[in-house]
């Protein structure tokens, strides 16, 4: 396996799309503010999209479905992007802050 | 066989390392910046890498639509965002404690370990023969197959705008 030849096989880019997910998880379990846990999201969900689409060129007989799955997963990640910042700004506007741990009104 | 590193082949292995190595460096940057504006731009960098190896995957229109809507749409509301939340003073963001940070990066090695071990192990099968795939066919069964999931996809993001558009202006002073 030669490092030049790797755009031509299925691993690496199961690899990738598995290091992408990992880190968005790292970033969600470590981040303390809403918007840097909503950019973990957004790492988590484009790795979702290249697995999809290493599958689809790889092993899909119509390698269309993956490209269809992968453009609802980005307009689904846009809207879900819109709804979570206006919810961070209504946060903000009521805590004056988007710290996790601060806006705790809720907690026993 | 090792194609040389100045052959047509090679200069595209070599263009293909370089967006695996944006995206990885910019998912890095976008976790572990100290700044939410450089965050920010380490996940515009991660977009651009990941839209470089769609490209890769045979489908440059995915490829264009990820640069419009990651990293042209998605990057720039959330730097709206952290200008209208982020106050001046509090620039530097806290870090979590030790132990936190350690459970994360157990947490994401373990999985990451877990699926590379079952994208390696599987045997996968490759498809017997692959047609089509281009923009046209792309744009039908969008139009044709998908075209259900197409109308709820836009009623889903006329839904999110409203919805946007009400959580920020509730509590505004003077409505």
């Amino acid at each position: 396996m030669n490092a030049l030849t790797l755009s031509n096989s299925l691993e690496t880019y199961l690899v990738l799309g598995a290091l992408l997910f990992g880190i968005g998880v790292y970033g969600m379990v470590q981040r303390q503010t809403f918007i840097g846990m909503l950019i973990a999201a957004e790492l988590i969900l484009s790795g979702a999209s290249v697995n999809f689409m290493a599958f689809n060129r790889f092993l899909a007989p119509d390698p269309v479905v993956g490209q269809v799955f992968t453009l609802f997963i980005m307009a689904i990640a846009a809207a879900e992007a819109a709804i979570a910042l206006s919810i961070i700004i209504a946060v903000y506007r009521n805590f004056k802050t988007i710290d996790t741990n601060d806006v705790a009104d809720l907690k026993g | 066989m090792t194609p040389s590193v100045f052959s047509a082949e090679g200069l595209s292995g070599v263009v293909f390392l370089v967006f695996v190595a944006a995206t990885v460096a910019g998912a890095l940057i976008a976790t572990n910046a100290r700044r939410l504006i450089r965050s920010v731009a380490g996940l515009a960098l991660a977009f651009v890498g990941v839209a470089g190896i769609y490209y890769y995957l045979g489908s440059p229109f995915v490829a264009l639509m990820q640069v419009l809507i990651y990293v042209g749409a998605v990057c720039v509301t959330i730097i709206f965002a952290i200008m209208l939340a982020e106050t001046t003073e509090s620039k530097l963001l806290a870090s979590r404690s030790p132990f936190f940070i350690g459970l994360g990066v157990v947490a994401s090695a373990a999985i990451v370990w877990a699926l590379w071990a079952l994208g390696r192990e599987t045997p996968w099968k490759p498809a017997a023969s692959q047609s089509g795939g281009g923009v046209e066919e792309l744009g039908k069964s969008l139009l044709t197959s998908y075209g259900m999931s197409f109308e709820l996809i836009s009623v889903v993001l006329l839904v999110a705008i409203i919805g946007a558009l009400v959580l920020a202006r509730r509590g505004r002073s003077g409505s």
